[in-house]
């Protein structure tokens, strides 16, 4: 491509993170595809380390040593309390009974100190964060993003998700997004966030040893979810019949528990005890290979699926380019993903080499995570604590990591051009506008960030605002801020 | 009334938008004395509700075989207080007990929409839309409905409240409607707002009209609700589901706020540990059951012209799974609350829960269509026709007949 402001204004916006205003907006426009082809190049840059990013076993590790902790503690209160309620029974002098837990804090005492979960939770949310503020197109980042949506665990769950939710997206997801599909729904499969989050811990063979033992079952959440929503979508050709197979292939299919037992606590592991024995038959094709690999051949035909490769590129194309996206488009991403055998990275390039994707009208709303990383980067603010993010994300409808329902939050712009979401935003943008210190000219602001794709109508609203506040909530709101 | 803005003060942009959406610059038509002036409420309970652990069919010889662990029981330390000979209630629901004893509150069991697969998102399409199958997800039944009521109706002028952050596709449509979620941030000024708007009218006409109803059902929420502060809870807890209900409850008592509201609860989805009369569905059953309290102590005299009802998308497997909990089903119940309500009854033709009299051999049989429900409380309560019912608010419905005398 040549020179062209537009298409890089489209570049940073509908495949970025929007433009950071430091000459970012000149180099798309001298190559927009070009500017967004580098990232997929650079090695590692989907991956994300740092201070206080452990790994999903360690956190998890952690995490059972302080719920243990807190049990001895609560017996411990309730041990003394009984030992002194005996002692009034009997006539000794009774020592003051112990206060119980809940009352131990008392008003004006300090708080309690946040527990694992939660120091692991804004640790993971800034870096993730941070990243995309810094990132230099952020399309990797974008990609990241929307393939934790596709396989979301939620953090409303409880403490379990919680600890784990961003080591999950830097264990499972991100050493993917590059990669291939199947390498990514075996890591998601098999990671203890998804395991916990759909129940699967829990489901036994009712033949399996366990099963007959304690006389439990299954739990189909797991297997249901991953034909619906992980791979060949609900219409895929599916029955009941294929959800309960797949769920008894998947039995055994756990994490080492707090004791050790199965391994180092919190590790996944194929726990046999519970593998429901025998060949399985899923969509027609039998399934006789012992433990794991059973399972395993079973997500590998799942990923193969046309229906698969259909499902991932309408989901890929609405995403990035409109909640209607072009059939020719939608046809060329599923080819695509068929024919490499689900390379993403291939599925990112046919993306950005399609006219369709460049041409459409940008017609999406930033959803509010996008949002708030873009006001980020144009008003160069870098996040300094996780605790406002998470706050304002909350506010947005769309708090991290914690969709209401296990097929993620809505992609689609209608759902989140609300009266009270857009109210939220102004809201938000005019706090934003208010703690940014030393303001450049929004004028300025609005050149480098938009450049000669800012509407005049806008640019007259930003010029004319009765403040530099009143002019960046303007800029902030404004459609070439809010749309992509 | 005049479009053109006259000046940029948020009063202006009101009553320009008010074309539209404002009604409190509309005449009050339908205050005067001795109208009705009706309020209805429908409540999503997304996740798909155990009907069986709800309300425990304990009189059925083979309920307490197959939910296990997780029946409810009349007698014993956690027993469930009975709505009939056959019926028994969730312990965590006193006020709808008490409700159901005034006869103020029903109970539809064995009840389904027509949606016979197990997704959760196309049964909630399903239900939400009010078409027969899934893929319909542009309109929903209630905007339908509101678009129908005749021109000066009260509900029509007043339009429907979606209460959180995105508007429940139950509610969205060609009708206009307002969204309210608890207040966190202070809010931008009314001539930022103002400069905006005007921006949004030139460049993009849709977050023009999105951000006026907001800001419109703001001002409304900042004058009923001055004093309640900060968000309580998310609406799979029992505060953030009382907040919602306390909120969407002095908005519709407003005589110049919304008549019909639409809230959504999340985490029914039970499929591990459920819990029967005590537990994690007991817990989510009491968030509900003060809902219900909320609206019923919110709207004060309305109350008894207010109809209230309870949905989800499909019930859960009449056996327990292998993990204490249920998995994806059919029937269900639907609750119902309200002054207007002809209450005091469970409404089942009950189906029994013999293998061969399960659905699929796993789930109760549905045997009253859910649409009948709703259409009969839509044509008793708030006067929509048959036909309009049928052709247009739930298409292809026309073999689920209104059911009569829901409405006191």
């Amino acid at each position: 491509m040549a020179n062209d402001p537009r298409a890089g204004f489209t570049a940073l916006n509908r495949f970025g993170f929007g433009a950071r205003g430091d000459g970012d907006l000149a180099a798309a426009a001298s190559d927009p595809r070009g500017f967004l082809d580098a990232e997929l190049h650079e090695p590692g840059i989907a991956l994300l380390d740092g201070p206080g990013l452990g790994r999903s076993a360690d956190l998890l590790k952690r995490l059972f040593e302080e719920q243990e902790r807190q049990r001895r503690e609560r017996e411990g209160a309730d041990r003394a309390r009984i030992a002194s309620a005996l002692q009034i029974v009997l006539g000794a002098e009774p020592s003051p009974p112990p206060p119980a837990p809940q009352e131990a804090v008392k008003p004006g005492q300090p708080p309690k100190p946040p527990g694992v979960e939660q120091l692991a939770f804004r640790a993971e949310a800034l870096a993730r964060f941070q990243r995309a503020v810094a990132a230099r197109a952020g399309f990797v980042e974008r990609l990241v993003c929307f393939w934790s949506n596709h396989f979301c665990v939620s953090a409303m769950k409880g403490g379990f998700v919680r600890a784990i939710a961003g080591a999950y997206e830097r264990e499972a997801i991100r050493p993917h997004v590059l990669g291939h599909f199947v390498d990514m729904l075996e890591a998601v499969e098999q990671h203890p966030a998804m395991i916990f989050y759909l129940d699967n811990q829990q489901s036994m063979g009712p033949e399996s040893q366990a099963g007959r033992n304690r006389k439990r079952g299954l739990n189909e959440n797991l297997a249901r979810e991953i034909m619906e929503l992980h791979t060949l979508g609900v219409d895929g050709g599916y029955t009941q019949a294929d959800v309960t197979s797949l769920a008894r292939v998947l039995t055994g299919w756990t994490f080492a528990g707090s004791d050790g037992r199965l391994g180092e606590p919190g590790a996944p592991v194929f726990f046999a005890n519970f593998h429901q024995p025998g060949a399985q038959t899923v969509l027609g094709r039998a399934y006789a290979e012992p433990d794991r690999t059973q399972g395993l051949a079973a997500l590998d035909a799942l990923a193969k699926s046309p229906a698969t490769a259909r499902r991932i590129a309408m989901k890929f194309a609405r995403h990035f380019v409109a909640d209607d996206p072009p059939p020719a488009l939608v046809d060329r991403l599923a080819k695509n993903f068929a024919d490499s055998g689900g390379d993403l990275k291939a599925l990112a390039q046919t993306l950005i080499a399609s006219p369709e994707a460049w041409a459409a009208p940008a017609a999406k709303l930033r959803n509010p995570y996008e949002f708030l990383v873009a006001a980020a980067r144009a008003t160069g603010r870098p996040p300094l604590d996780a605790g406002p993010i998470l706050g304002d994300l909350d506010t947005l409808g769309q708090p991290l990591w914690s969709p209401p329902g296990p097929n993620g939050f809505a992609d689609t712009a209608a759902a989140w051009i609300s009266p009270e979401g857009m109210k939220a935003r102004l809201d938000m943008s005019w706090r934003i506008a208010s703690r940014v210190p030393d303001m450049p000219n929004p004028v300025d602001m609005l050149d480098k960030i938009a450049g000669p794709a800012a509407t005049p109508e806008t640019r007259q609203a930003v010029a004319r605002a009765d403040s530099r506040q009143q002019a960046l909530a303007l800029l902030l709101m404004s459609p070439e801020m809010q749309r992509r | 009334m005049d479009r053109q803005l006259v000046s940029l003060t948020r009063r202006a942009v009101l009553a320009d938008a008010g074309a539209l959406f404002a009604w409190a610059n509309m005449p009050r038509i339908a205050s005067a004395a001795g109208a009705r002036d009706p309020r209805f409420v429908v409540i999503i309970l997304r996740g798909a509700l155990d009907g069986l652990s709800a309300v425990g069919p304990t009189g059925d010889p083979d309920y307490a075989g197959l939910h296990g662990d997780i029946a409810l029981s009349r007698s014993g330390p956690d027993a469930a207080p009975p709505l009939d000979s056959f019926f028994a209630l969730n312990p965590g629901m006193p006020n709808f007990h008490r409700l159901f004893g005034a006869k103020q509150a029903a109970v539809v069991h064995a009840v389904a929409t027509a949606y016979r697969d197990r997704s959760h998102f196309d049964g909630q399409d399903v239900l939400e839309s009010g078409y027969p199958g899934p893929g319909f997800a542009t309109s929903g039944w209630l905007n339908r409905a509101l678009s129908l009521l005749p021109a000066g109706e009260a509900v029509r002028l007043r339009s429907g409240l979606g209460v959180g952050v995105t508007t429940p596709l139950l509610l969205r449509g060609q009708a206009p409607v307002v969204g309210w979620a608890p207040q966190v941030l202070p809010p931008a000024g009314d001539d930022l707002a103002a400069r905006l708007i005007n921006l949004y009218r030139h460049v993009d006409p849709p977050l023009a009209d999105a951000l006026v109803r907001g800001l419109d059902i703001d001002r409304l929420a900042s004058r009923e609700m001055s004093g309640e502060k900060g968000r309580r809870g998310g609406m799979d807890s029992i505060p953030g589901m009382a907040q919602a209900a306390r909120g969407a409850a002095r908005l519709i008592a407003a005589d110049d706020g919304p008549r019909i509201a639409a809230l959504a609860f999340d985490g029914w989805d039970t499929h591990a540990n459920e819990g029967g009369p005590r537990g994690r569905l007991a817990q989510l059953l009491s968030g509900l059951d003060g809902a219900f309290a909320e609206f019923e102590k919110g709207l004060g005299p309305h109350w008894s012209d207010t109809f209230i009802v309870a949905i989800t998308e499909f019930g859960r497997t009449a056996r327990i799974n292998g993990t204490t909990g249920t998995d994806h089903g059919t029937a269900t119940v639907a609750f119902l609350a309200g002054g207007a309500v002809a209450g005091g009854r469970v409404i089942a033709d009950w189906p029994g829960l013999k293998n061969d009299q399960l659905h699929e051999n796993r789930d109760l049989r549905p045997t009253t269509d859910l649409r009948a429900v709703l259409k009969g409380a839509l044509a008793d309560h708030l006067g929509l026709g048959a036909g309009a019912l049928a052709a247009t608010v739930f298409p292809g419905s026309a073999a689920a007949k209104p059911m009569a005398g829901l409405v006191v």
